[in-house]
């Protein structure tokens, strides 16, 4: 990991899409399903594997109109969270 | 749009066992021992229908299994009709037909994920236990296509007294061919693998080795292997919640078009089991009888019923309380708690006296594809 340099990606074989059926978001890996909530869906529509920590950051904190280092922290935590989980790749 | 009825989740996985057809003749099977044919198979444009249908009342997993489902010639079709409904399409393979052309053709339809068995580490006994001679080395082969193709690729190994030393060997080779996944499964004891039990059930201490095996493995490959243990409930003191439970997450479709809560409750007499050919999986879903029978909690006999574990493990699973105490509304004999638990000492003490293995076959002999 170094930092708001790395570009998280989702690890091959997981998918993020919206269920019609249940009106919700869904993370989808081998075995695997995760129903993501709230700011954790912000993020993860954010994850391309192009974008980097730094970018995935301002523009989250831009479209909620909140502080930069609250948001930084709650981003770091929650895919240090999903990369244990073997979902995301940083 | 056809949903469920209020307060009826949909179904998350539709596990699609599109043959019993199998190259393999693995003794620790756990299809029924009434195998069906490939006469009585439903055909492509059923399973396309099942498949929409499937997609729209919001299964998210599709696994494709059998027998093998390779042996099916349309299954690229039916796998590039799942992806672009954006299902998630998990093919589970013996892998020994996944040849360049197979692979091409499942890569090009968008499979998100395989899963190969393998059924040792050391050559000459995995082909001795599928009863497929040269069966390993395409295995082998098979898993590399996956890999080359980046397709994410899971091992399974399916664990039992006749394996269960090589563990270790076993997971190295998973992360030798570059599986990002490996599941390590105890055997389930259904079908074959019921009929063989005395031969495969491993001793508490073979287990328990395993089980430390595998905490070891998950140590050194963190990070980069991810390693799924499915533990034998013979040896457990809880049973487990069997499918997440009875029609709460899952639909199993069987190679004849049978609508089952899993693949197992085929063996369930007294049931009438829609059929995909007759009712839209929606119906199947929120109004037949077998799947409400031990839906939930209710159906619950004592000491489940007023246990604490109830909402935990919902009673175990209904297939074992049948096949080993004849009532399926009984509770799972594998719970410590079960007035019947002593069925379970017995296989233990059986299996230490081990059994000649009964291979898996369609009408009385080996099958073949």
């Amino acid at each position: 990991m170094s930092g708001e340099l790395a570009t998280p990606k989702f690890r091959r074989g997981v998918r993020l899409r919206f269920d019609e059926a249940r009106q919700a978001w869904v993370l989808l890996a081998p075995e695997k399903m995760f129903t993501p909530q709230g700011t954790a869906i912000e993020v993860l529509k954010r994850v391309d594997g192009v974008r980097n920590l730094a970018a995935i950051i301002d523009d989250l904190a831009t479209t909620f109109q909140a502080p930069r280092d609250v948001i930084a922290a709650d981003v770091a935590e929650m895919l240090r969270d999903l990369s244990a989980k073997g979902v995301v790749s940083l | 749009m056809t949903r469920p009825v209020a307060a009826l989740e949909p179904p998350v996985a539709l596990i699609a066992e599109l043959t019993h057809r199998c190259p393999l003749s693995c003794a620790y099977c756990s299809n029924p021992l009434e195998l069906e044919r490939s006469s009585a198979e439903l055909a492509t444009a059923d399973w396309l229908r099942v498949i929409e249908e499937a997609a729209a009342l919001g299964v998210l997993h599709l696994h494709f299994t059998g027998g093998e489902p390779l042996a099916r010639r349309d299954l690229s079709r039916l796998v590039r009709r799942a992806a672009e409904l954006q299902l998630y399409t998990n093919l589970i393979t013996s892998a020994v037909q996944l040849d360049d052309r197979a692979m091409a053709e499942l890569a090009e339809a968008g499979i998100d994920h395989i899963q190969i068995s393998f059924q040792d580490a050391v050559a000459d006994l995995a082909d001795a236990s599928g009863g497929l001679k040269g069966g390993h080395v395409r295995k082998l082969a098979a898993a590399a296509r996956v890999v080359a193709a980046e397709v994410p690729l899971t091992l399974n190994f399916v664990v039992h007294k006749g394996n269960i030393e090589r563990l270790e060997a076993m997971l190295v080779l998973g992360e030798q061919l570059g599986a990002g996944r490996i599941e390590v499964a105890h055997v389930q004891y259904y079908g074959w693998a019921l009929r063989n039990r005395a031969g495969l059930l491993p001793s508490r201490e073979q287990l328990d080795a395993a089980t430390a095996t595998v905490a070891a493995a998950r140590r050194r490959l963190a990070g980069r292997v991810t390693i799924d243990y499915v533990l034998p409930d013979y040896h457990a003191t809880r049973p487990k919640a069997c499918m997440g439970g009875w029609g709460r997450r899952a639909l199993n479709i069987s190679p004849s078009g049978k609508a089952l809560p899993c693949h197992a409750a085929q063996t369930l007499p007294g049931f009438d089991f829609p059929s995909v050919r007759d009712s839209s999986l929606a119906d199947i879903w929120a109004k037949s009888e077998a799947f409400a029978r031990f839906r939930g909690t209710d159906w619950a006999p004592e000491p489940c019923r007023s246990c604490e574990h109830l909402e935990a493990d919902l009673g175990g699973c209904r297939c074992q309380a049948f096949a080993l105490t004849g009532d399926a509304g009984r509770t799972d004999p594998a719970c410590a708690l079960a007035p019947d638990h002593d069925i379970i000492a017995r296989a233990i003490a059986e299996a230490e006296t081990g059994a000649a293995l009964v291979p898996r076959r369609i009408g009385g002999r080996r099958a073949s594809v």
